[in-house]
């Protein structure tokens, strides 16, 4: 029922021959994905201690492998949600990084039109539910996604995102209850990056094993290398596969760790930097790539910087965009309250 | 005759168990009572034998309390021939299975708010009511079962959802029959978890289902609201625009008698503060129904609140015709010149009778039924304080920060010239709802303290 990864938590040996589970351009692809949202991450924490970036603001920085991972096993149509940490998922997704970069600058050309913010941000055209500060609330509201898919028999299925902090919330339980009644197609992805913010997992959580909470109603899980995408991709693919199947909602539980702090205000102290050094030394999700286009031959190191400089490109492109795309009409404020009826 | 829940106050003695002369011991049921909620079997609680069946067999609207059997006790034979004997106590043999603190949001009105438990009154002259329409009486409960059932047979994206709806038949009888109909996919039942339930209809609605969301009582929506606000009422504006949500809350609000602070509260105010909500709350059947029509139809979120002592009283409903009635219209439901009471909800109904107290004083009271409580029809308010000139407004609700509160700054802002008084609001008392019978009835607004406002402002 519920199954722990092979290697231990995570851990990966630098070096050691791995087979990879993924062609040529795949990987690539992968890869360029991840560096995507790592650049765009590392630009948006530079934006924002310009003080073009108001508020709050979550960079994805560490957990790349997860979004790419998961979305690699994805079929068009297929929903996901997640919570405040949601930049990686909307560029993963297909989104213009102009459009995700605007809204961090709450500028009229952002994906909200300035309204919503780092932390909402949404896109319908690619299925993408938010960008939700209210942590936990996706975990239902993902489930009543699913519900949706049930109910129209769609065959579509709903990636609902959290992380370790919001897995001690009551909702998620409650939704992890009806999921299972209903045999409703989540996939569950619990992004543990160890920290709710700046409390260590095994300070707030009696259970840390985050993928056995779904024992107590036979939701099966399992505990996944998220720092390795191909990892992420076919744990995702098992996922989907028991949802298609009608046999209800599943958990994944994702092994990261974020970089950054928990927002940009966000000192750290609660943890060292050689814990962090270590992981960026041995676990880093696009290093681990990187490693595997090289030794198959797949990418020399000019090519991979070939692809580095597009991206910076691209990033530096959204960046501008972002900086001079202009305030949203004042008129704006008073615009999607509500939708208008014929009366 | 047992009162088998609060609100009962009458049932039909649907059958006896026992015929005269049977010995009768505690726990043996005796008889079966069908309330308008459910048929109950009824224990004994004494001993004895059965000396006369005082009500017979299928009788109707047997009022609480009435004497239905006699039982002649172990002392019987020592007493005087001609000595009453005592009735039978009787409680039901299956108390109802809800959680009574949950369900059993009921009392006896006319023990506990006497004067305030006017009879049902509706003037129904809505302008958009066609020529020669069919009025047929209907409960307030059937007419929004039957607003449901024919927005589930017109759009098959629309279902129900919420604790007892499916299988129990509602916890309030509102959903009788539904299932029945539409199969439990539309109409499902949901375990005890108002929060993730809530979510969980959002979501729904957010992937483009019409769902209806029932809360048993609007009090235990205060777990969902977060949903409600949050994820439901802000989303189009955080997403600009993208994400829609249609989907309607429901289900009792307000007090309903007797059962204590955490079961009697009015959230009119609370969801009538929130941009990206629109909140409803009818009187009579015909804006249970039309309202809740327009309200599954309306691609926006809405609260509708309902009155649980509103549920079992008849009105009348238009008949065979699409009945919808528009979102963010006020009704005037009694036109005078004297004084504008503003209510809504069961309120209404306390204004209307005091208005006919106040007739007999010579105060011709206008009654504004505001249906809607976001967005506010301020301008039929507003009209009609200019013709009035003085404003009571009443809300079950408290007062600070309250609809009331709202009116009255509309009113002083858009018609101050107009006032001969200022505005005087008649609401529950600030305190948490007492059980006590007599704390209870000082703390509810009444029809009393309506036509003493009333006055107040007419200075008379």
């Amino acid at each position: 029922m519920a199954r722990q990864a092979t290697a231990a938590a995570g851990r990966r040996k630098p070096g050691g021959a791995e087979k990879p589970a993924a062609g040529k351009d795949e990987l690539l692809k992968y890869y360029r994905q991840m560096l995507l949202i790592r650049r765009f991450e590392e630009r948006a924490g530079q934006l924002y201690g310009m003080g073009l970036i108001g508020g709050f603001c979550h960079l994805y920085i560490g957990q790349e492998a997860i979004a790419v991972g998961c979305e690699a096993a994805k079929k068009p149509g297929d929903q996901m949600i997640t919570g405040y940490r949601d930049h990686g998922h909307m560029l993963v997704c297909g989104m213009d990084p102009r459009e995700v970069m605007a809204e961090l600058t709450g500028r009229s050309g952002g994906s909200s039109k300035g309204k919503g913010g780092s932390m909402h941000m949404f896109s319908t055209e690619a299925a993408f539910y938010g960008g939700h500060g209210i942590v936990g609330a996706q975990v239902s509201l993902g489930t009543g996604l699913a519900f949706a898919n049930a109910y129209r028999g769609d065959g579509k299925v709903c990636f609902a995102y959290y992380g370790d902090g919001a897995a001690n919330q009551g909702q998620v339980y409650e939704s992890f209850n009806m999921a299972q009644v209903w045999k409703l197609p989540v996939v569950y992805c619990i992004e543990n990056n160890e920290y709710a913010m700046g409390t260590a997992i095994d300070r707030s959580s009696s259970e840390t094993k985050l993928f056995r909470r779904g024992i107590s109603f036979n939701i099966p899980g399992e505990e996944v290398d998220g720092m390795d995408v191909l990892a992420v991709k076919a744990a995702a693919e098992r996922a989907c596969e028991h949802c298609r199947a009608g046999k209800g909602p599943y958990i994944l539980e994702l092994k990261t760790y974020r970089y950054r702090g928990h927002s940009m205000s966000d000192p750290a102290k609660y943890r060292t930097r050689e814990e962090v050094d270590e992981v960026r030394k041995t676990r880093d999700p696009i290093d681990h790539v990187e490693e595997l286009l090289e030794k198959n031959g797949w990418a020399d190191e000019a090519a991979l910087k070939a692809i580095d400089a597009e991206v910076k490109k691209i990033v530096a492109d959204a960046a501008e965009f972002a900086r001079t795309s202009p305030e949203p009409e004042p008129a704006e404020l008073y615009t999607d309250v509500y939708i208008a009826t014929g009366a | 005759m047992p009162a088998l829940s609060p609100t009962m106050e009458e049932g039909t003695l649907a059958k006896w168990h026992v015929k005269v002369g049977d010995a009768i011991r505690s726990g043996d049921v005796i008889a079966e009572i069908e309330t308008d909620k459910a048929t109950m079997e009824v224990e004994a609680v004494d001993e004895g034998v059965v000396a006369e069946l005082v009500v017979p067999e299928g009788t109707e609207e047997v009022k609480v309390n009435t004497v239905i059997a006699r039982l002649e006790g172990d002392g019987a034979a020592t007493k005087p021939a001609d000595a009453p004997t005592e009735p039978v106590p009787a409680v039901p043999a299956h108390p109802d299975p809800q959680p009574a603190s949950r369900a059993e949001a009921k009392g006896d009105p006319a023990r506990t708010s006497a004067p305030a438990a006017p009879a049902p009154v509706s003037a129904l002259k809505d302008p958009e009511l066609p020529e020669g329409v069919n009025l047929v009486k209907v409960t307030v409960r059937d007419a929004l079962r039957d607003a449901m059932a024919e927005e589930m047979r017109r759009d098959p994206d629309v279902f129900l959802m919420g604790e007892e709806v499916a299988q129990y038949q509602g916890a309030y009888k509102v959903s009788r029959g539904l299932l029945d109909e539409f199969g439990p996919k539309r109409v499902v039942d949901t375990p005890i978890t108002e929060h993730g339930f809530a979510g969980i209809g959002v979501g729904a609605g957010m992937a483009g289902l019409k769902p209806i969301v029932e809360f048993m009582t609007f009090n235990f929506a205060m777990q969902a609201i977060d949903h409600i606000i949050n994820s439901a009422a802000k989303t189009l504006y955080m997403s600009g625009g993208q994400i829609r949500t249609s989907i309607v809350f429901r289900g009792p609000n307000g007090a309903a008698a007797r059962v204590g602070a955490q079961h009697s509260q009015d959230y009119g105010a609370w969801y009538g503060h929130v941009p990206g909500l629109k909140v409803l709350a009818p009187y009579d059947s015909a804006d249970a129904k039309g309202l809740l029509k327009a309200a599954i139809r309306d691609p926006n979120p809405v609260v509708f609140l309902e009155h649980e002592m509103l549920y079992g009283q008849e009105f009348d409903v238009p008949e065979g015709i699409d009945w919808v009635v528009p979102i963010g219209k006020a009704k005037v439901r009694r036109e005078g010149t004297g004084v504008t009471l503003v209510a809504y909800s069961r309120m209404v109904g306390f204004c209307l009778q005091a208005a006919e107290e106040l007739a007999k004083d010579g105060i011709e009271a206008e009654v504004v039924d505001l249906r809607t409580i976001r967005p506010m029809d301020v301008e039929t308010i507003v009209e009609s304080v200019r013709k009035t000139n003085r404003l009571v407004t009443v809300e079950e609700g408290w007062g600070p920060m309250g609809v009331g509160a709202e009116i009255a700054a509309k009113v002083t802002e858009l018609a101050f010239d107009y006032l001969d008084a200022p505005p005087v609001r008649v609401h529950q008392e600030d305190v948490p709802l007492p059980y006590a019978a007599n704390l209870e009835l000082l703390s509810m607004p009444s029809v009393e303290r309506i036509v003493a406002a009333a006055k107040a402002v007419s200075y008379k």
